[in-house]
């Protein structure tokens, strides 16, 4: 799930085609932003009536309202408060210590291509495990404290952004390097005027894959163990069958990814603002 | 006295490369290549495909050793990457994170020189290659025929007295290139950089250089040197519209044996 690089060519060719997709379908949104608001309403107001029509019980499928009284309680009773700031803080701690890792694992290994020949089986291994199965693992190691959901998340996030920086690593233009050289450039700054911002287009499809990767391992680390964070709320919810708990919980977690992923974005867009965007070709090529 | 006159000397010069695979056989691509270039002179190199032209550029610039003979440079032998030489290939390398100006920068940045000074030295290559106007704009946004003067304006920035031009405008289309070696041309002969050209148009050839070396086939030697001898270096177009040139390019073509070859 985590193996996702995106292909690109920083010589001015046109990026990836994930990015013109990912254009057309903003251009559809917003193009069609009643439409849109349309369909959302007809849902909710379908979530909100259809159940009690059927004669779907409650803890199946809640209704709409049901799942804002619960919240309101929640927030009253449960803490709601604590539960969801442990949850985002874990998730944006797991998040940050995964990139920085994978991001340094991945230009080390990258530079000693004799050392990535003798790991990359084991990588692959890995990046293939699934990881949040690591979670109850971990609470054995370190008891139930933040410790195994924050191993846990930065264990998920790390990968892909391993295997990003790496990838961008193998496919450097060999010519790039030899013109640095060619300049009389020393090897440190060859890395960080060539190496480091030549990578960052797949560094940063890296991250966006960690920021929705980030939620779920902290949502299973605190499902397998401990007694704060949403993923808690969740499990706690099921046990009393309080399916609207539940429902909130997943909902909450949902905006703390969407949160996440939509900073990393704002990020991207500044930190790439060199490559061409989809509706803006050179003229002449 | 012999290094005033003979900017490059290429003496009894071979390459080989290691096999593919471990005991396969060594692979020659160029040997016994032998050949001097002289201080402000404009030599062309012409041959096949895969006979070893790129391998000798980089032997000259410093990127690459020979396995046997010597490489020398105003007298004194090739060790690595030299900072008189400046070095431009097929493809611009322009770096796309960097705006035009930037990327002009971007030779000067490993030597010690203020950002004032970067930025100045940048701008007037920019102004010398006529590409001025571009300088905030990043490569994707302007055309092959303008990032290709961007390029040699990074070239030249560095103030270099030889430069080696690897097929700069094979990849441009037929007009823009004729107005790029004409601009090249003048800009090359106006500041009497000694420089070597690697080709596969054989008018281009004879349209910009006061000589041309025919290489044979792999492992590549020369076997032919001409004299160009046509007057108005700085002006190719001119010069095409003699009849010695076209007599030069038709003799080449012989040279190469083209009729025969049907490999690229
Ligand atoms: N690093 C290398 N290892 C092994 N063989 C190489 C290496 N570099 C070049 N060669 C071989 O040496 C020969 C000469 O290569 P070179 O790039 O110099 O050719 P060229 O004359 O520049 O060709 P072209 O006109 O197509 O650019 C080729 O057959 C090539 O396969
Ligand atoms: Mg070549």
């Amino acid at each position: 799930m985590s193996r996702q690089v995106i292909a690109h060519s920083p010589s001015g060719s046109p990026p990836g085609n994930s990015r013109a997709w990912l254009h057309r379908f903003r251009g559809l949104a917003t193009a069609t932003p009643l439409a849109s608001l349309a369909v959302a309403a007809a849902a909710l107001a379908a979530w909100q009536f259809l159940p009690p029509l059927f004669g779907v019980p409650k803890y199946i499928i809640p209704q709409l309202s049901d799942l804002w009284t619960e919240g309101v309680q929640m927030w009253q009773d449960d803490n709601l408060l604590l539960h969801f700031f442990s949850t985002a803080s874990m998730a944006i701690l797991g998040f940050i210590l995964g990139s920085l890792l994978g991001a340094v694992f991945g230009y080390a290994l990258g530079l000693l291509p004799s050392w990535e020949k003798v790991l990359s089986p084991y990588i692959l291994a890995l990046q293939i495990a699934p990881k949040v199965a690591f979670a109850p693992l971990f609470i054995l190691w370190f008891g139930y404290n933040f410790l195994p959901k924050l191993v846990t998340t930065v264990l998920v996030v790390f990968f892909p952004i391993l295997v990003n920086v790496l990838q961008a690593m193998r496919v450097l233009d060999r010519d790039l390097i030899n013109l640095a050289r060619a300049y009389n450039m020393s090897k440190a700054k060859i890395f960080w005027k060539i190496m480091v911002p030549y990578s960052m287009p797949n560094l940063m499809a890296g991250l966006r894959i960690g920021a929705t990767l980030a939620v779920i391992g902290v949502t299973v680390g605190e499902l397998v163990g401990g007694e704060t964070g949403l993923g808690y709320l969740i499990s706690f919810g099921q046990g009393q069958a309080d399916t609207p708990m539940v429902f909130d919980a997943i909902i909450l977690l949902t905006v703390i990814g969407i949160v996440m992923y939509w900073v990393v974005t704002v990020i991207e867009a500044r930190v790439l603002h060199y490559l061409p965007r989809a509706t803006e070709r050179p003229q002449s090529a | 006295m012999s290094a005033s006159c003979d900017a490059l000397k290429v003496e009894k010069v071979a390459r080989r490369f290691a096999g593919r695979r471990l005991g396969a056989p060594e692979f020659t691509a160029v040997h016994d290549l032998t050949f001097h270039v002289a201080d402000s002179e404009f030599v062309s190199i012409v041959g096949p495909s895969g006979c070893g032209k790129s391998t000798v550029l980089n032997l000259v610039a410093g990127l690459d050793r020979p396995t046997e003979g010597t490489v020398s440079l105003n007298g004194t032998e090739v060790s690595g990457p030299s900072s008189n030489v400046g070095f431009m290939l097929q493809k611009d390398m322009l770096l796309p994170w960097r705006t035009v100006l930037e990327n002009v920068e971007f030779g000067l940045e490993a030597r010690e020189l203020s950002k004032a000074e970067r930025r100045e030295r940048a701008m007037r290559e920019l102004k010398r290659c006529r590409i001025v106007e571009f300088a905030d704009r990043y490569p994707y946004q302007i055309s092959g025929g303008q990032r290709q003067r961007v390029a040699l304006a990074r070239t030249l920035a560095i103030n270099p007295n030889f430069i080696l031009l690897d097929e700069p405008f094979s990849a441009l289309d037929a007009q823009t290139k004729l107005i790029l070696q004409k601009s090249f041309a003048q800009t090359i002969a106006g500041s009497k950089l000694t420089t070597l050209l690697i080709t596969h148009d054989l008018a281009e050839a004879v349209a910009m250089s006061d000589r041309i070396l025919v290489m044979s086939q792999s492992p590549g030697r020369i076997v032919e040197e001409i004299d160009v001898q046509l007057p108005d270096r700085e002006n190719p177009i001119e010069r095409m519209a003699s009849p010695r040139a076209s007599e030069l390019v038709g003799h080449l073509f012989r040279a190469l044996h083209m009729e025969d070859r049907l490999d690229a």
